[in-house]
Parts: structure tokens; C-alpha cells; sequence
């Protein structure tokens, strides 16, 4: 009875989070919509003319669609790396995190293909991929792995909302009747009896660690996209490791920034603590170590052993690039790892920024693999129009990507509308633990 | 009965296992079968009942349907058809660097038979120079119908093909412009169609990948060593159109190559005149090789007798740039 209680207590604590919808949220949502609708005009401009509105010429045939294709892609796996260790090993300060992780998970893997469908030209015959389909070639390995991640985030994330759905079917008598029917729909008839709980943790369990493992192969095929060809910069034996720990790095950030946003907009301040931040600040200078030791290794032997087009790459790199590949190699990875070293400057605020620099570099630091390395072929480019020899991207290409950006936040806002960003059953969990913990204390202590 | 339980979930386990693995064989073999029958479809053509009476060569009338007779009998080669190549032929082209005088006749040539544009260029001459003590040399470069083609392996729908006769193709109706094949060929012969032209609706010619001719937008072309000029018995566009006679053209199996003016052994040829092939330790195995260009026919000067805009190109070449300097151009 006690536990009923606490869960209709929980339901109404959240309850305003799931309804009520504050001025200044409206007017986010709906600046949202409109950078969306910028994205959709864009869009079919692109459709309709062709990709000539983009800046994408012979020799640099992917432009940043592919760069944040990879990004958000990236971002998605690194999210359910750490969302699966979190749950697998059940770490103490999982809860408040983990459902902010496996939502970006799952949102940046519908946003990231999406990108990669923006480099296609002919979209009318995406089916081909399917009727005509061809085992050797990497692309089909990664529509494998990406459909294959896609449906096994999908389950996984939602195992871990059914018991949510449950206490909200059965603790939202006032709200409207469509979200009932919603709520009743999505339980699938889970009523938290032990038998149940028990079976429902070793599926979650054991899908945890499924999704680590296909995150770590979705990754890998990704970086082969590039890796596997002959070109210079891209043809290296460490850019499988080096995209996880890439991934990683923009993950840990993202969530960081999301953690800030949502504390600050949402006052959970309760559930969000500091030690949130700093435990994750922690893990970011760590993986900032080492996406910084790969990214040295990487440049570091190109240009010890200087082959003529390693050089050449290198010469656009630190001719037209200087400053991007500066910030994207330097700051990007030392400013993270200054700041969240000392423990003086480990502030809330200060971890938010560290969080911003890294992700801002890292997005630098995956345009300097795919456009100086185009930039720069075998044979060299002889050619008098400007936009056939640099890549420079057209609105059309940013309004894309800043719509990409705005579908992410604005479907995060709307699925914390439907269920509470804090999970309620974890928060449950949490406190049977601490019980049974106290009473095998008390236990110790009579004995 | 512990043990018995034990059994069974193993052989329960084991049988999801052999499911798992059949259902994957069964998708992969239903995918092929499905793709075959398309094929068969495509092939089937409906009779249209009319009959015509043709004379064979050996001298007898035979009476067939009117619609298995090939409507463009030298040109139209359908993209299923050029999938298979020319029988027992290994085509391969040499290029004598020491010809070439940047005379840009293969390239218009080229550009005029598969309907290409100003900068739109299948064959295109470089000027290389290897190192700052080398002397630079013009390098006609079109496609080099690898053998282990990077473009063909990384192709997700099989739309460009290599065929038993060396050439690699592509068919733009099966492209899907993803432009994985363009990033994973390290000559740079490829070229996207970026926006639509009204050249493409042109249909007064069927498509054929043998022609490349009407090109698609959003698909990809390159050089295609014109195979409806070699079931012709001629000479590619490039080769039959240079006046120095620098690209020579043959096939392997019979090692005959030929500029037009002459015939020469192709193994005769390299062995005497050092011939390489473009970037041979990336393993791709072109089949275009060069002459180095040593005892040049012409000086390299001459070569600057184009179009300012074409010069320009070269502008990143030092031997250019001290040109420049000297205002000799």
C-alpha cells in the first residue's frame, strides 16, 4: 500500500512537467517549428533544382549533410554505450541520467539518417538499395547495422519506459482521456507484480548489453565508410576506434548540456545535482584524454613519415584550415581537459561550457576529415571554377542542418511531455534498495 | 530431470540458432531469386504477332517476330545487354607522354560524342610535374578501368560493373547518386550530374551505359572507353581524334594496340618504352598505361597555345608560376 501511495505521490509530482505548458516553452516550441519549416523549404529546393544548390562539386561530393550525418549518428551510438553500462552495471546515479541518455540515443539516430538520405541524389530510388542490393559495398553494411541498431534502441528504450507507463496509467485520473487510452496502450498490462519486475529487469539487462555491442559495430562500419578507401586522410587502421571515442566525446557533452538545460528549465534541481555533473565531467576529461591521444596519433604519423599526399593534406590543413583545424584540435580538446582537471573549476556552469567547447570542436574536427582530405586527391585538382576546387556550404545545406538540430530538441521537449524525464520506477528502485539496505544494516547491528 | 531441462533448452536454444540462420539464408535467397525474376521479366518482350522475313548471311529466309528484330541495330545496347562485355577481348589503352602537346582534340572529341559540356570533361589533360627538379609533362587522364576498381566494390547497388572485357561502366538508371564512388577513386575520373540540363530530356536516343548518352541527373559518369565505337571495329572518340597520335588503343589477347597510324605489339611497346601505370602501388590494377615522357616531340610550351581559362588551371604548377614570373605567359 505504501508503494501505491509513493507512486501516486511521484505521478503527482511530475504531473505539471507532462502538462502544463509555460509561455516561454511555447515560444521555444514555436521558433523551433519555424527553423523546422526553413528546413522543409530548403529542402524541397534541394529536391526540385537538384543538388546544385549545394556547394557539393566533383571533388568534394560530401558536404556537411555527410558531417552531421556522422555527428548525430555518432551521438546516438555513444548514447547507448553509456546507457547501456549505466544499466548493466548499475551504477548509484544512473536514474536521473539514464532516460535523458536513451532519448538522445534513439532521436539522433532517426535525425542522423536522415542526412545521409539529404547526400542522395536520386532519392526516388532509394528502393534500389533493396531490390539491387550488393554485400561488398560498406554502404549496405551500414544500412545493416544502422536498421539493425535503430530496432534494437528502440525495444531497449522502451523496456526501460514500460514501468513509467504503468504508474501513469494508473495515476492519471484528471488528465484527458486520450493520454489514459495512451498510457493503458503502452503498459502492455504490466502491473509490477515481482514475477513481472523480475523478468522485465533481465530483458533490459540483457538488452543493455546488446546495445553496447551492436553500438560498437554500427560505429566501426561507419568509420569504414571512410577508412576502407584509398584515400589519404582517410585511410587509416585507427578510425574505427578513434569515431567510438569521437562518439563518446560528443556524447558525454550532449548529455552534460541537456542535463544543464533541463535542470535549469524544469528546477530539478532535487534530481540533477552536482555530483551529476561532476561525475559526468569526470568521464569527459578522461574520454577527452583519449580522443585527444587518437587525434595526435593520427596526425602525428601522417606527418612523421610525410608521403607526398599526407603532406599535401597536411599543407591544406594548416594553410586553409589553420584556424578551424586550431580550434577543432587544440581548444576543442584542451580547454575540456584544463578545465575539468583542477577540481577548483569543476563548477556546474564551468562543466556546461567545457561540454559546449568540446562538442563545437568536435563537429570542426569531423569536417576536416571529410572536406580537406576531398579537397586534396591524388592527382591534383586543375580546375578554374572556384566552387569545384573548395567546398564552401550554401543556406541551403545550413537551414538543413540547424532544422536537424531544432527536430532534436523539439522532439525531446515533446517526449518529456510524455513521460516524465526523472523515471519514476527508478526513483522507486532506488528507495527499495535503501530500505532493504538499512534493514540488513540494522540486521548487522542487533546481531 | 534437472539434467533433462538443461538438454532441452540447449536443443531449444540450438534450434533458434539453425532458425535464425535459416530465415537469414531464406531472406538473402529470396532477395536473389526476387532480383532474378526481375530480370527475366525485363527480358521478355511481348510478341507483337507482325512477322518479317530477313535474309541470314549464309544465304537463307528465315521469317521471325517484328519485335525481336533491334530497332537500332549499331547503337543500342541495352544496360542489362552491356553488362556482359565484348567476347574474348581485355581492352587496354597506352598513352605516349612524349606525343602530347596539349592539343585538347581528345577531349573535344570526347566531349562532342557523349554530348558533355564546356567543363565537362571525361578525358582531361593534366600538366604534372613529379618533383621541383622534374620537367612537367601534359597527362591525358581519363578512366583507368581498373581491374580491382575501388568504385565497383564500394557500389551499393551494382550500377557500375566491370565487364570480362576490362571496361568499367556505369548504368544511370540503376545509380542511386550516392557518390561513394567518386570519394573512393583515387583519379578523380568521376563526375556527378549536379542539377538538371535540358540535354537530358533529349530521348531521341535511348539510353545505353555503352554510350553514356543521355546522361541523368543526380547519377554519375566517367570515361567509358565507348564500346558502341568497339562493337563498331573503331577507335575510341579520344584516340581516333588526336591528331599526334598519342593514345593508343588494343586489346590485350591478341596484344595489338593502335594510334590510327600505326599498329605495334602491346608488350613490345612497354617493354621498349618503359611504360608504367598511374599510382601502381595503390593496387587497382589500371588498365591505361603510360609512355614516359622522354625524346618529346614537342616542347612543352607549346602546350600553352589555349584558351587563358584553360591556362589558368595550371596555375598551381611551379614550372607555370615561374612562367609566369619570366611573363612568358
Amino acid at each position: 500500500m505504501n508503494l501505491e501511495n509513493r507512486k501516486r505521490e511521484l505521478a503527482k509530482e511530475f504531473s505539471p512537467l507532462l502538462e502544463k505548458t509555460t509561455k516561454t516553452s511555447k515560444i521555444w516550441m514555436g521558433f523551433l517549428i519555424l527553423v523546422i519549416l526553413v528546413g522543409v523549404y530548403a529542402f524541397f529546393v534541394q529536391l526540385f533544382k537538384g543538388h546544385i544548390v549545394t556547394g557539393m562539386r566533383d571533388n568534394v561530393v560530401w558536404g556537411i549533410y555527410i558531417i552531421n550525418f556522422i555527428f548525430f549518428v555518432c551521438l546516438s551510438y555513444s548514447g547507448a554505450f553509456i546507457s547501456g553500462i549505466l544499466h548493466f552495471f548499475k551504477t548509484p546515479w544512473k536514474n536521473s541520467v539514464s532516460r535523458i541518455v536513451e532519448i538522445i540515443t534513439v532521436l539522433s539516430l532517426i535525425i542522423g539518417p536522415i542526412f545521409i538520405l539529404l547526400c542522395i541524389g536520386r532519392l526516388d530510388r532509394l528502393h534500389y538499395l533493396f531490390i539491387y542490393p550488393r554485400i561488398q559495398s560498406p554502404i549496405t553494411w551500414d544500412i545493416i547495422a544502422i536498421m539493425t541498431d535503430l530496432i534494437g534502441c528502440f525495444i531497449y528504450l522502451y523496456l526501460t519506459f514500460i514501468p513509467d507507463f504503468a504508474i501513469l496509467r494508473d495515476n492519471s485520473e484528471e488528465a484527458p482521456k486520450w493520454r489514459q487510452k495512451v498510457y493503458k496502450f503502452l503498459a502492455i498490462g504490466y502491473r509490477d507484480i515481482p514475477t513481472q519486475r523480475e523478468k522485465l529487469h533481465k530483458i533490459t539487462r540483457t538488452m543493455s548489453v546488446m546495445v553496447i555491442a551492436l553500438a560498437i559495430v554500427a560505429y566501426s562500419v561507419l568509420a569504414w565508410i571512410f577508412s576502407l578507401t584509398l584515400q589519404p586522410g582517410w585511410n587509416s587502421s585507427i578510425f574505427a576506434p578513434y569515431f567510438i571515442i569521437a562518439g563518446l566525446y560528443s556524447g558525454i557533452a550532449v548529455i552534460i548540456i541537456a542535463m544543464y538545460l533541463i535542470r535549469k528549465y524544469y528546477h530539478l534541481d532535487h534530481y540533477i545535482r552536482k555530483v551529476h555533473f561532476i561525475g559526468a565531467g569526470v568521464i569527459l576529461l578522461v574520454v577527452s584524454l583519449l580522443f585527444g591521444y587518437f587525434t595526435f596519433s593520427e596526425y602525428f604519423s601522417r606527418w612523421f613519415s610525410h608521403k607526398t599526399h599526407d603532406t599535401n593534406l597536411l599543407n591544406t590543413l594548416f594553410t586553409r584550415y589553420f584556424w578551424m583545424f586550431i580550434f577543432a584540435n587544440y581548444f576543442g580538446v584542451l580547454v575540456p581537459i584544463v578545465i575539468l582537471f583542477f577540481k577548483k573549476l569543476r563548477t556546474i556552469k564551468s562543466i556546461t561550457f567545457a561540454a559546449i567547447v568540446a562538442i563545437v570542436g568536435l563537429w570542426f574536427n569531423r569536417y576536416l576529415i571529410v572536406v580537406p582530405t576531398l579537397e586534396t586527391p591524388y592527382l591534383p585538382i586543375q580546375d578554374t571554377r572556384e566552387e569545384f576546387v573548395h567546398y564552401t556550404a550554401t543556406w541551403i545545406e545550413w537551414a538543413l542542418s540547424f532544422a536537424g538540430v531544432a527536430a532534436f530538441i523539439l522532439f525531446f521537449i515533446l517526449i518529456m511531455k510524455l513521460v516524465p524525464i526523472i523515471p519514476m520506477s527508478g526513483i522507486i528502485d532506488n528507495e527499495r534498495e535503501q530500505k532493504k539496505n538499512k534493514k540488513s544494516f540494522k540486521k548487522i547491528v542487533t546481531e | 530431470m534437472e539434467n533433462k531441462k538443461t538438454e532441452k533448452g540447449n536443443t531449444n536454444r540450438r534450434n533458434f540458432l539453425k532458425l535464425g540462420l535459416m530465415s537469414s539464408v531464406t531472406a538473402v535467397a529470396g532477395a536473389s531469386l526476387i532480383s532474378n525474376l526481375a530480370i527475366q521479366e525485363e527480358e521478355e518482350v511481348a510478341e507483337s504477332g507482325e512477322k518479317m522475313r530477313l535474309l541470314t548471311p549464309d544465304g537463307k529466309i528465315v521469317e521471325v517476330d517484328a519485335s525481336n528484330v533491334n530497332k537500332y541495330p549499331e547503337a543500342l545496347i541495352t544496360p542489362e545487354e552491356s553488362r556482359k562485355g565484348i567476347p574474348n577481348r581485355k581492352f587496354v589503352m597506352v598513352i605516349d607522354l612524349a606525343r602530347c602537346k596539349n592539343a585538347r582534340k581528345c577531349v573535344e572529341g570526347c566531349q562532342k560524342a557523349h554530348n558533355l559540356d564546356y567543363n565537362e570533361e571525361f578525358m582531361k589533360v593534366q600538366l604534372i610535374q613529379d618533383n621541383p627538379e622534374a620537367s612537367p609533362y601534359w597527362f591525358p587522364k581519363g578512366c583507368f578501368h581498373c581491374d580491382e576498381p575501388p568504385c565497383v566494390t564500394v557500389c551499393p547497388t551494382g550500377a557500375t560493373f566491370k565487364r570480362e572485357d576490362n571496361i568499367v561502366l556505369v548504368d544511370n538508371d540503376r545509380c542511386i547518386g550516392c557518390k561513394f564512388c567518386i570519394t573512393s577513386c583515387p583519379y578523380s575520373a568521376r563526375q556527378f550530374n549536379w542539377g538538371h540540363k535540358d540535354k537530358f530530356d533529349d530521348k531521341s536516343q535511348p539510353y545505353s551505359p555503352e554510350t553514356s548518352v543521355p546522361a541523368a541527373e543526380g547519377t554519375v559518369m566517367k570515361c567509358d572507353f565507348c564500346p558502341d565505337m568497339l562493337r563498331q571495329g573503331k577507335l575510341p572518340h579520344c584516340a581516333s581524334s588526336c591528331p599526334m597520335g598519342v593514345i593508343y588503343f588494343g586489346d590485350k589477347n591478341e596484344d595489338i594496340v593502335t594510334n590510327g597510324e600505326e599498329t605495334v605489339r602491346f608488350s613490345q611497346l612497354i617493354k621498349d618504352r618503359g611504360g608504367y601505370r598511374h599510382l601502381e602501388h595503390l593496387g587497382t590494377k589500371p588498365n591505361v598505361y603510360y609512355l614516359p615522357a622522354v625524346n618529346r616531340q614537342f616542347p612543352l610550351e607549346r602546350g600553352f597555345d589555349v584558351e587563358e581559362d584553360i591556362i589558368e588551371r595550371y596555375k598551381d604548377v611551379p614550372f607555370v608560376q615561374d612562367l609566369k614570373k619570366q611573363g612568358k605567359i
